[in-house]
């Protein structure tokens, strides 16, 4: 599993430019699926067996896009300026490394300090390749990036860049590859641009007209010191999401969840996130609605270039997804 | 015409949050049952009832769409026996100290149905950052106290519970009601009442009448059930702010003089119209009220449903809106209840294309 | 009429119809009309939508044609009419988003017969030094015209009253956004090339959230999708004269093609026609900066199990305002760039690489 997750999470593609962890995906599951497709916004669905009689339509959505940074000025000496792709928090920035689709790195410099304690906005950074002229630059007005740092394993942690929503993708990989039988038949999307607004999910949902979505990504904790307030903690247990910024899981989806990963012995805890939002959200509004959820797995440091999570709930929030893929459902 | 007090008093005592509506929606479905052909749930809990019309098949259908969720408060965790709790819909922190809530507790030692009083507290200052001294506290800040040891509360209450207000029904003077939830049980109210008034009546069209879940979270219900009907119109009724302390701006409006026809971008201009001149005509007295862009509505949603549908909004003007304490007029409510069953015993069969924009 | 930066007689008089219309947001018949006037005979099918979307269809000749949907928004940024203050003065939202400080001492146009009226202020006698720090807040603003008039009431429109003129190789007026697009799709539509199904949305309320543009979307359930929009060129000097990095686009560099704004990531195999195109062409063309704002594609791939879609703007100066200011040469050059890439579009185009 740690060798799936680094990678994935050591992939470069932003919101928009999916591309290459596309192929990744696809190659780790070419043999698992029985129809594997990519619709018209790029997002690659692999569906596995067909609904019988008590069976469902299962969609399941993670996202393979990950924040990022688009070039939108290259200076006379070579600098480029940029704009972020989805939440890219300022104070994660400077200093930091990215690399670019085509290859590039760079490092993110900044203008003039002039208050030691304030952080400098996008507007004030920029990116330095080591061009020295806009002539010799190879990069140009529309090239993106992500953020440039390697997985490291841990042990128990693992922190990577892009946990957000790589760590997701893996648990939906793993959990077809170690899924025996299912009386459903089951969409396993890995969508695109949910970081910029849950878009490949909108408009794949759409195509499936699913009975049921879940969505797997990660979800923050009030683990750490002086954290906001939250009774998720790393360890614990996947999370079932109750609610979040913009969803509230079907009562009866959740209900489900919990019974079976009571059923099934899995270690869970229950998700009240306040402030950001998944793939479900998605999913839930489309056509005449769609009783939806969410398993997340617990994470620190969302969307900064560190992000981490604990593979006992990576594992546990497989086995919890297999259980409830594996027998009939009655909501 | 029936007494809508016994119902509407029933429906702000019943909780029902934003994605939690089952306890009122039973009371609607019991109410709703013997004034329809045809009671069904959505996928997502929306409740429709279907009153076939006359016309031949294919009938056009309008659909009524009245929200029937609520805001309230949710459980995020416990502090010492203390829990911590953040808002489902809009609530100003300002009118929760020293609010009751009942906790519709799910922990394995709760009895199922059997909600716990609490009461939401602002600790003193003592126990407050030094910045807030004498400022408006925060949610994150406050807690809910049920009275109970710590243990105990642990085995009964569960991350996720709902807290729903606990504040009865008063009748005040001017025959008006404040409680909870008026927003926005007085529209579904209205909306029953026009479903009686039908049932001495014919009309033509197909009537779909729909509580909807969620509004309050992104008007869910409304997207997701519009969708699924695709009605020929839709007609959203909600509440809207009716002057009152604080409140005078020129977008407020009077309690007791009837209901609002809303006006702007999000509305179709020739359904305003008609319902304009509908009232006019059985004399119900009511203001146009100019919306910018959102309506803050349902109508927001159905309005660019699939191909789109023609959209309209009416508004039952409520006081201290988002409080435990809306107030609203008896009489705004059954001034909409008749509009509506006035307006459908108008339609005709090519009332659509009468509304056709232009050339 | 490539590469030109004149305008001829038909044109100048249709931008002048165009941008001295009113059309708010919700509220666009006027121009609707002005429209269908002009594309009429040159249809296979139209309708209006519910919403007011004027929904156009040219069939295309050959076999199986690709469906390709155009979009330019009729409606602009405005002023309406929310309560009647007595005595000629009345209270006003705006609709779409304004700068404030753009409003006081202006002309107005009001209702449907264009009533004249102004936005005035307080005179700066009557102001002290910190007043006039502060912006003039909308409570304080009214649209006056004048007493003792009952023409119009709250819910009636009101626009800024430029008149559109032509300055050397530039065109000024208001509602340049996105009038310019309106005039760009109805030279496509008179000259629509023959190789495809064209689906043109004159879309609505795109100011207040790309509303129209979603339902004749839903409607035409196109295989993919150009808009043809306004984006604000930002390049004047800096106030310390520095490098000017956000200038979003340039005036006179040609279409502006987007990359990514706000709403839309744009389809990179629609991106490389239109640059590839260009080069074969000789057009001159810029990227759009990526950053916010958002065009009707932002609904419109969005629609269904999802439309690939793309955004090409004529470079404005001062959208939003009074005064818009665009070169002709742009809006000339967005013609020449739609029609080639139109006529060019490969039938396999969905099936190529993104990357």
């Amino acid at each position: 599993m740690n060798a799936l997750i680094q990678k994935l999470t050591e992939t470069f593609s932003p919101s928009g430019y999916e591309h290459d962890i596309r192929q990744v995906i696809r190659s780790e599951i070419e043999s698992l699926a029985d129809e594997i497709k990519v619709d018209a916004l790029g997002n690659l669905i692999a569906i596995k067996g067909k609904s019988g009689k008590n069976g469902k339509r299962i969609m399941l959505a993670g996202h393979m896009d990950e924040i990022g940074l688009i070039a939108t000025h290259i200076d006379p000496n070579g600098f480029i300026r940029f704009s972020g792709i989805g939440g890219l928090y300022p104070h994660t920035l400077y200093s930091g490394r990215v690399r670019f689709v085509n290859g590039i790195t760079g490092v993110i410099g900044g203008e003039r300090i002039k208050d030691i304690q304030k952080t400098l906005s996008v507007s004030e950074l920029f990116i330095d390749v080591g061009a020295t002229s806009i002539n010799n630059c190879p990069i140009k007005t529309g090239d993106v990036a992500a953020f440039e740092r390697p997985f490291f394993n841990m042990g128990k942690r693992l922190i990577a860049k892009a946990m957000d929503d790589r760590i997701g993708c893996a648990v939906m990989i793993e959990a077809l590859r170690t899924l025996k039988n299912s009386p459903h038949e089951i969409y396993f999307v890995f969508t695109t641009q949910e970081e910029v607004g849950l878009r490949g999910a909108t408009t794949s949902a759409y195509g499936i007209d699913p009975d049921i979505g879940i969505s797997l990504d990660v979800t923050g904790t009030g683990d750490t010191p002086k954290a906001r307030r939250m009774d998720v903690g790393l360890g614990k247990g996947p999370a079932i999401k109750i609610k979040d910024g913009r969803m509230l899981s079907d009562v009866r989806v959740v209900e489900w969840m919990i019974h079976t990963a009571e059923k099934a012995k899995i270690p869970f805890q229950r998700e009240v996130l306040e402030g950001g939002t998944t793939d479900a959200t998605a999913i839930q509004l489309t056509r005449s609605g769609v009783p939806a959820g969410c398993i997340s797995i617990p994470c620190r440091y969302i969307h900064s270039p560190s992000e981490m999570v604990d593979i006992d709930d990576v594992n546990n929030a497989t086995k919890l997804l297999v259980a409830l893929l594996s027998n009939p459902i009655s909501l | 015409m029936n007494d809508i007090l016994p119902f509407l008093k029933e429906l702000i005592t019943a909780p029902g949050l934003s994605g939690n509506e089952t306890p009122v929606s039973e009371i609607i479905q019991k109410e709703w049952q013997p004034l329809v052909d045809e009671l069904s749930i959505s996928r997502l809990g929306s409740l429709h009832g279907l009153r076939r019309g006359t016309l031949n098949s294919p009938r056009p259908a309008i659909m009524l769409a009245t929200h029937m969720d609520a805001i309230g408060l949710m459980i995020t965790g416990t502090q010492n026996g203390f829990l911590r709790f953040t808002d489902v819909g809009g609530v100003d922190p300002r009118v929760l100290p020293g609010q009751q809530v009942w906790i519709h507790a799910s922990g394995p030692k709760a009895t199922p149905h059997s909600p716990l009083p609490g009461w939401v507290v602002q600790p003193s200052a003592a126990l407050l950052p030094e910045e807030l001294d004498n400022k408006a506290i925060p949610m994150e800040y406050f807690f809910i106290d049920t009275g109970l040891a710590p243990e105990k509360v642990k085995q009964l209450i569960q991350v996720g519970d709902i807290a729903s207000f606990a504040q009865v029904p008063l009748e005040l003077n001017g025959e008006t009601i404040a409680g909870h939830s008026l927003d926005n049980r007085a529209a579904v109210a209205a909306l029953t009442i026009c479903l009686q008034g039908l049932q001495s009546s014919q009309h033509g069209w197909d009537i779909w009448a729909v509580a909807t879940v969620q509004e309050e979270e992104g008007l869910i219900g409304a997207y997701t059930s519009a969708f699924q009907i695709r009605p020929s119109l839709a007609i959203v009724i909600d509440t809207t702010w009716a002057k009152g302390p604080g409140t005078d701006d020129w977008n407020t409006f009077p309690l007791t003089k009837g209901p609002t026809l809303m006006w702007g971008p999000n509305i179709h201009p020739k359904l305003h119209m008609s319902f304009k001149e509908l009232a006019d005509k059985i004399e119900i007295p009511y203001a146009v009220e100019i919306t910018g862009r959102h309506s803050g509505t349902d109508a927001f949603a159905t309005q660019v449903v699939a191909e789109g549908i023609p959209t309209m909004a009416i508004g039952i003007p409520i006081r201290y809106m988002h409080t435990p304490v809306e107030m609203v007029a008896l009489k705004d409510i059954q001034r909409t209840g008749r509009l509506l069953a006035g307006f459908i015993a108008s339609l005709t069969e090519d009332y659509i294309n009468s509304i056709a924009l232009d050339s | 009429m490539a590469n030109s930066t004149t305008l001829d007689k038909k044109q100048t008089t249709l931008l002048e119809k165009l941008c001295q219309a009113m059309a708010l947001s919700g509220d666009e018949g006027e121009v609707r009309s002005i429209i269908l006037e002009e594309i009429r005979s040159y249809v296979t099918d139209f309708k209006v939508d519910t919403l007011g979307n004027l929904l156009a269809f040219k069939k295309g000749t050959s076999k199986k044609p690709l469906k390709v949907m155009l979009a330019a928004h009729m409606d602009e940024i405005g002023f309406m009419i929310a309560a009647d203050d007595g005595d000629g003065l009345f209270r006003f939202e705006t609709s779409g988003g304004i700068d404030l400080r753009q409003l006081p001492g202006k002309a107005v146009i009001v209702g449907k017969e264009h009533i004249p009226g102004v936005i005035g202020a307080r005179p700066i006698h009557l102001t002290t030094s910190s007043d006039r720090r502060d912006k003039i807040s909308l409570e304080k603003l009214r649209i006056d015209i004048g007493p003792g008039s009952n023409k119009i009431k709250p819910g009636d429109r009101a626009a800024f009253a430029t008149r559109f003129q032509r300055a050397g190789t530039s065109m000024i007026g208001k509602a340049l956004d996105d009038r310019l697009g309106v005039a760009v799709l109805i030279e496509i539509l008179q000259q629509a090339p023959a190789n495809i199904d064209l689906q043109v949305a004159f879309t609505v309320q795109e100011e207040t959230g790309l509303r129209g543009a979603k339902v004749a979307a839903y409607f035409f359930n196109p295989d993919l999708a150009f808009v043809v929009d306004s984006t604000p060129a930002n390049d004047l000097p800096v106030w310390d004269d520095e490098d000017n990095t956000s200038y979003n686009c340039h005036l006179g560099a040609g279409p502006a093609i987007y990359i990514a704004d706000g709403a839309t990531l744009s389809d990179p195999r629609l991106i490389r026609l239109l640059v590839e195109t260009c080069k074969k062409e000789g057009i001159p063309y810029q990227f759009r900066q990526p950053g916010g704002g958002g065009t009707d594609a932002g609904a419109i791939h969005k629609q269904r199990a999802g439309i690939p879609s793309v955004s090409i703007s004529i470079p404005g100066r001062y959208a939003h305002t009074a005064a818009g200011m665009a070169r002709i040469s742009d809006f000339n050059n967005t013609i020449s760039l739609l029609k080639a890439t139109l006529q060019s579009i490969p039938l396999d185009i969905l099936t190529q690489e993104r990357k």
